[in-house]
């Protein structure tokens, strides 16, 4: 399916989640409460349609056609 | 009991408490500026501080490593920012992304005006701050030094209110002294001086005027070094602090001798 993730168009597979787009991004495992498998801190927030998707629903949320996806992370900033 | 030992039990006793938490430095460092991860690290460090913001932007799987982590990693607690916000909307939500990514339900809430001064939004940060009080955010509210707007935010439910000392990144100081010292005298919750600060000395400034805390970034980050600047801040702020504890003497019109006249020898 495709998608938009922060403003670019991307391509996933069909019945992606967001804890699949979010492993994908990251390149980390994430488990089922939305944390890192590697007890690190992940640090990114998504949000589905201009929705937050909170962490605890990353798994349980499918991922549809045209969705617009953003993720963010903390960056250096005053 | 020596003079030692009571500043040593004072400074013990003299934590900043925001929100119940307590931070023994009351510099709060902001991230922004840095050229690298490994030399912001080390200027976080020699500042001392244990509170330092970071804005919130899209994920780049390109960017080496995580900001995030290295705060993490030094025990710096973090406090995101709505940098970049010109509506309640937009502030709102930024901090709800905030919220998820870092796991902390602080905030520092800023919401500009236009991009030429940086200016607060009075009318937007009045908004923003109420719908954020409303979801349960802790509201940093970063203000004009404006001593009504700052107690309008206290009563709104910010935990903190933080008057800018100038315009952002203009290193420019504490342009009205009077005003800080005025939104000082009638908050009850913390007051932190936030932007325009560019040197040691603004920032014990900023102390002694009765200030709870300071927040800069650029004033270190950009400093041509950063790390001998973060310690400078680090000693300007218990410099100020210790000053104005200790009960600075009054302003005067004429010269005042401290040696006595009495007993001077008499030459012919």
């Amino acid at each position: 399916m495709n998608i938009r993730l922060n403003g670019a168009d991307h391509t996933l597979g069909d019945g992606a989640s967001v804890t699949t787009l979010v492993s994908h991004i990251t390149g980390r495992v994430v488990d089922p409460s939305g944390q890192a498998a590697d007890g690190r801190k992940i640090g990114v927030a998504v949000a589905r349609n201009s929705e937050v998707v909170p962490r605890s629903q990353w798994a349980a949320t499918a991922l549809a056609e045209g969705d617009e996806l953003e993720i963010v992370t903390a960056v250096q900033g005053g | 009991m020596t003079t030692a030992s009571t500043h040593a039990a004072s400074t013990r006793t003299d934590a900043l408490v925001i929100d119940g938490v307590e931070f023994g430095s009351r510099l709060i460092m902001g991230t922004g500026g840095a050229p690298s991860l490994d030399g912001l690290g080390a200027a976080l460090l020699a500042s001392g501080t244990e509170l330092t913001t970071v804005a919130m932007r899209r994920y780049s799987p390109t960017e080496t490593g995580s900001l995030f982590q290295l705060l993490v990693d030094h025990g710096i607690r973090v406090l995101p920012n709505t940098a970049g916000c010109f509506t309640a909307k937009d502030a709102v939500m930024t901090a709800e992304l905030a919220r998820e990514a870092l796991e902390t339900d602080w905030v520092k809430l800023e919401v500009i005006a236009d991009e030429q001064t940086l200016l607060p939004d009075a009318v937007e940060l009045v908004d923003a701050t109420e719908k954020l009080v409303d979801r349960g955010f802790k509201v940093f509210a970063y203000t004009n030094d404006d001593p009504v707007l700052a107690l309008r935010l206290e009563n709104l439910g910010a935990t903190a209110v933080m008057p800018l000392g100038a315009p952002i990144g203009t290193g420019l100081g504490i342009l009205n002294p009077h005003n800080i010292e005025l939104i000082v005298s009638r908050a009850s919750v913390p007051v932190v001086l936030d932007a325009g600060i560019g040197t040691a000395s603004d920032a014990a400034l900023a102390m002694e005027l009765g200030c709870d805390a300071v927040l800069l970034a650029t004033a270190v980050t950009r400093a041509q070094n950063p790390v001998q600047m973060g310690e400078a801040f680090k000693h300007a702020v218990i410099a100020g602090r210790l000053a104005k504890q200790a009960g600075r003497i009054p302003r005067r019109e004429h010269a005042l001798a401290s040696s006595a006249m009495e007993g001077r020898a008499e030459f012919l």
